[in-house]
């Protein structure tokens, strides 16, 4: 009880210390030390486990020229960039539209993004079904007369990754019209009026103001489906697991089938730190203009 | 002839009446204020006039034009928002010309314009800038801006003031003021700030839910309010409400609880002075003291109970028939609580109300 | 102001009559007005875009093989079948056993519940922590944690195995809660800090001077009045859990993989004939969950998202 007089700084507030417990460790432990491991460990010739034996920078070489690797990066960034496209310019399309004092908003809405309470799994299941061409939408239009007609994406190693896109894009999308509705909704209304004792037309407003103003929104959404593209794994598995030979393989799954079904654990470490070093690219720019900014005034 | 009317204009979101059969005309060049406690339709109105809102009924005129269908820009307005509403990511210049750039009026008229209201309202040196580097009042005076350089002749305001601090916003409230000595346009003006009315209309028009109750000079409503609603709303420190009874007859007097007010000075309308319960409004810059009070056709002795010094003068709270009055006391006169002071007023300067409707007796 | 006159109260009877004529009242608008077809047939084809693969699975699921192979997947069933369900759910095959999606769908209720109330029990008492009991470092542990919201996963997949492995908890059901919990915080957390720091101040300060401690005020106080805040923390993770798929195949063991990875088992296994129809029954059970879930959540689900995705 001595310290009742003069209280220790470390013991001060010391239930929110204890309570903050996990949170502390889970930083630390996990996301500070998992991260700087799997780092370390990738300069290793690791295979079934991991050990110390360090060999510079030979797993990246390996790595990069892989074949399996390098097809997962140009998957990664046409997917990446379509998405972003797709999902950006279809999802702020469909809050304006939304947005416009509609009837049934709710029913839309809902379904809009109800595909995203569903799992990639779930999705990439049912697409895989409906790009079925024996039975699938090629199915049906060549039972419909057209007998020439070809579309069977998860079925042809040129295209197969538009397959998985049209599934994203099925998923994904509903989220980014939400997000994208929320910030229209944040927009003064007297904007719009103005804009309208002014005479200009609506999607002058839009394209000229509104989204101007909607810059934030845009930023963190794009960061969203950023980190996003960069995980996806699961949607690949279901609908294609990599297929057809290694036409839609992807970082994430090289990662898992070096770890854990290759025993090759150095590639996966080397894998997933480029992974890393991607989502950084994008996130460090992003915290720096929206935290770092902030504080500069 | 008027320069906007509004004829039997009603609006209805689903079930409920926002304006009720609404009628009024403004003036060319006049400056007229709309003023009313929040949700009394004031600015649902300003915005049915710029066409911001479809009216449910009625028409609404504009340069003797029948404007009702037609579209905001079309409507030869400008109009100002409490909010500012200026377009974040463009500059100043680029706020002030994108609405005339639209509707592709040449270059040099528009740099005309923009020239001679950055004159007017002294905002050369910020035209360069963004909307963010500006402070509340210059944004203000750009959104006027915007107003201006339509070259209309109906400006409406809509709370321009309201998030401006107390300060400026009675610098900005000259400016207008001598903004509509210059240009001599007619202005519809929203507030929900009776000094901001008294000190810029030439016409009040006082509303509550959806009607306008009292439509009239600054002075007429101040001083001759039609019913206890609009004598409670203007004026500050509030009017004092004595309740009571009209005694009616040849000598008509006002009885609260045994204390008689003789009524032979004060005006009544139509209805005349009959009898019953009323409510007996006295401002309380209308009550004298001392010396001032002795020349009042009517003095009372009062207690005193409270004492709020303003600084400019003083507001002193009594019992008046066992109910609260308040009187304004110069500075320098020392009152203090438990004094017995005699005060006086005129009932001619005073109001009586209905006591049940409220409506001025 | 002199010329300016007051009352036109009886107005001019010519201006009257010849304005009466002009337009009054709403402007007419007719119902399928360019605009209004252009908005609404947009939503409506790109509402037939989302909607086509659920009609697809319900429909598929409900049909016999031999219908499957004759008739194309958009059309309805002729002779409806609830066999596939029956089939999907206790005898589909995965490759290693053939007991359907049962064991999964339990496995997943085992895993999700208690994941479910550990991740929320530690990020609702961590974001009360950081909104109302700031100590040094804290804001330090909070920006890592947000962070790592944004790595990618696969970099902490194997530092996690050997931890699990080191605590003996590698393969098992309390591993993969323990996974759970830990990737659900970052989220979690700021859902929580956010809004607790919502709450009007005074109220915590009034509690303290109350005498009330760090316990005292988050049961008495916090949690009353977060009911909302818990539910959206409820229905964010029950859908996410639920819909986990590289946890489950990391760190379970086949007895103990959760429903989708079962039935990505199911669906993809390589033996035996396709059986559409089970498939697709299989995948709408797996779905089942999330889907009610968000239908029952309706505005709470959007402003989940909308709290947990706009405020990052």
């Amino acid at each position: 009880m001595e310290e009742a007089r003069r209280p220790n700084q470390l013991f001060r507030n010391l239930n929110a210390k204890f309570a903050a417990i996990p949170m502390v460790l889970t930083a630390l432990v996990v996301f500070v030390g998992g991260t700087i491991w799997t780092i370390v460990y990738s300069f290793t010739d690791s295979r079934l486990l991991p050990r110390e034996n360090f060999v510079g920078l030979a797993q990246y070489e390996r790595l990069w020229s892989s074949s399996k690797w390098l097809i997962s990066i140009q998957n990664l960034f046409i997917y990446g960039v379509c998405l972003l496209i797709f999902s950006l310019v279809i999802g702020f399309i469909l809050a304006a539209l939304l947005d416009q004092k509609i009837r049934f908003e709710n029913t839309f809405r809902t379904i809009f993004l109800y595909p995203f309470a569903l799992s990639f799994i779930v999705t990439g299941l049912v697409w895989q079904w409906i790009l079925n061409p024996q039975f699938g939408i090629e199915g049906v239009v060549r039972s419909w007369g057209w007998t020439s007609f070809s579309f069977d994406p998860l079925y042809n190693a040129d295209i197969v990754i538009y397959g998985i896109l049209i599934a994203a894009v099925w998923q994904s999308t509903g989220l980014i019209m939400c997000l994208m509705l929320a910030g229209l909704r944040g927009i003064d209304e007297d904007i719009w009026k103005a804009a309208r004792v002014d005479g200009i037309p609506m999607w002058k407003t839009y394209l000229f103001i509104v989204i101007p103003m909607m810059r934030p929104v845009f930023i963190t959404t794009l960061v969203i489906i950023a980190s996003g593209i960069v995980r996806v794994y699961d949607l690949v598995v279901a609908q294609t697991g990599g297929g057809p030979g290694i036409a839609s393989e992807v970082p994430a799954k090289y990662v898992y089938d070096a770890m854990f079904l290759s025993q090759n654990l150095g590639q996966g470490f080397a894998g997933s730190t480029m992974m890393l070093l991607s989502v950084l690219i994008v996130l460090i720019p992003w915290a720096y203009l929206e935290f770092g900014g902030k504080k500069r005034g | 002839m008027p320069s906007v009317v509004v004829r039997d204009v009603s609006l209805n979101f689903g079930s409920v009446e926002v304006l009720k059969s609404l009628n009024l005309e403004v003036g060319r060049g006049e400056f007229l204020v709309l003023l009313g406690p929040s949700g009394c339709g004031k600015s649902t109105l300003l915005n049915c006039i710029a066409g911001l809102l479809d009216v449910s009924q009625g028409q609404i005129f504009i340069n003797e034009r029948n404007v009702t269908w037609d579209e905001p820009k079309d409507r030869g307005i400008g109009m100002v928002f409490q909010s500012y509403a200026l377009y974040p990511q463009m500059t100043v210049e680029g706020n002030l010309s994108f609405g005339l750039k639209n509707a592709r009026l040449p270059k040099d008229e528009i740099a005309t314009r923009i020239a001679r209201a950055a004159e007017i309202l002294q905002i050369e040196p910020l035209l360069k800038r963004k909307p963010l580097a500006l402070s509340g009042g210059q944004r203000q005076r750009v959104a006027i801006g915007r107003a201006l350089v339509r070259d209309v002749d109906v400006f409406l305001f809509d709370e321009p003031l309201s998030n401006l601090d107390a300060k400026l916003r009675s610098e900005l409230r000259v400016e207008i003021k001598r903004l509509h000595q210059k240009l001599e346009n007619t202005m519809i003006y929203v507030t929900h700030d009776q000094i901001e009315a008294m000190t810029l209309a030439d016409r009040i028009a006082v509303m509550r839910g959806g009607i306008i109750q009292q439509l009239d000079t600054p002075q007429a409503i101040y001083s001759r309010p039609v019913n206890r609603f609009v004598a409670g709303f203007i004026g500050s420190p509030g009017m004092n409400f004595i309740e009571g009874e009209v005694v009616g007859g040849a000598a008509p007097a006002f009885d609260a609880g045994g204390i008689k007010v003789p009524l032979d000075r004060y005006e009544f309308g139509d209805g005349g002075a009959r009898g019953g319960k009323a409510v007996f409004g006295v401002r309380p810059e209308h009550v004298a003291l001392g010396d001032a009070a002795a020349a009042m056709p009517c003095q009372y002795d009062v207690e005193v109970e409270i004492v709020e010094p303003m600084g400019s003068d003083t507001l002193v709270w009594g019992k008046f028939a066992g109910q609260n009055l308040s009187f304004r006391v110069e500075t320098e006169r020392a009152v203090s609580v438990g004094d017995r002071v005699r005060i006086g007023f005129d009932p001619g300067r005073a109001s009586l109300f209905d006591a049940d409707g409220g409506e001025r007796i | 102001m002199a010329e300016l006159t007051l009352n036109y109260a009886q107005g001019d009877a010519a201006t009257r009559a010849d304005a009466l004529a002009g337009p009054a009242g709403p402007k007419p608008r007719r119902a399928l007005s360019r605009r209004n077809i252009f908005i609404y047939g947009t939503l409506i084809v790109v509402s037939m875009y989302y909607l086509l693969p659920l009609y697809v699975m319900i429909v598929t699921s409900l049909k016999g093989m031999p219908e499957i192979r004759m008739g194309n997947i958009f059309s309805p069933p002729v002779e409806i079948t609830f066999e596939p369900w029956v089939k999907a759910w206790a005898q589909a095959c995965t490759g290693l056993n053939c007991e359907g999606l049962s064991r999964g769908f339990w496995n997943s209720v085992r895993i999700t519940v208690p994941s479910v109330v550990l991740s929320i029990a530690i990020a609702s008492i961590n974001g009360y922590a950081l909104a109302n009991w700031r100590f040094k470092g804290a804001d330090i542990f909070f920006t890592i944690l947000i962070f790592g919201a944004f790595i990618p996963y696969q970099v902490m997949l194997y530092p996690i195995v050997i931890l699990l492995r080191e605590m003996g908890l590698y393969g098992g059901l309390y591993g993969l809660i323990l996974v759970h919990s830990i990737f659900g915080m970052p989220i979690l957390t700021l859902l929580f800090r956010n809004y607790f720091t919502s709450l009007p101040e005074e109220l915590f300060k009034a509690a303290r001077v109350d005498g009330a401690g760090f316990w005292g005020i988050y049961f008495k106080i916090m949690l009353p009045m977060s009911l909302p805040i818990f539910v959206v923390a409820i229905i964010l993770q029950v859908t996410g859990i639920w819909n986990d798929f590289l946890f489950g195949v990391v760190y379970t063991r086949p007895d103990y993989y959760p429903m989708t990875v079962q039935l990505n088992n199911i669906v993809n296994s390589v033996q035996g004939v396709k059986e559409y129809n089970v498939n697709m029954a299989a995948t709408l059970l797996t779905g089942l969950v999330p889907l009610v879930v968000y239908f029952v959540s309706g505005k709470l689900f959007v402003r989940g998202i909308a709290a947990g995705a706009v405020k990052g």
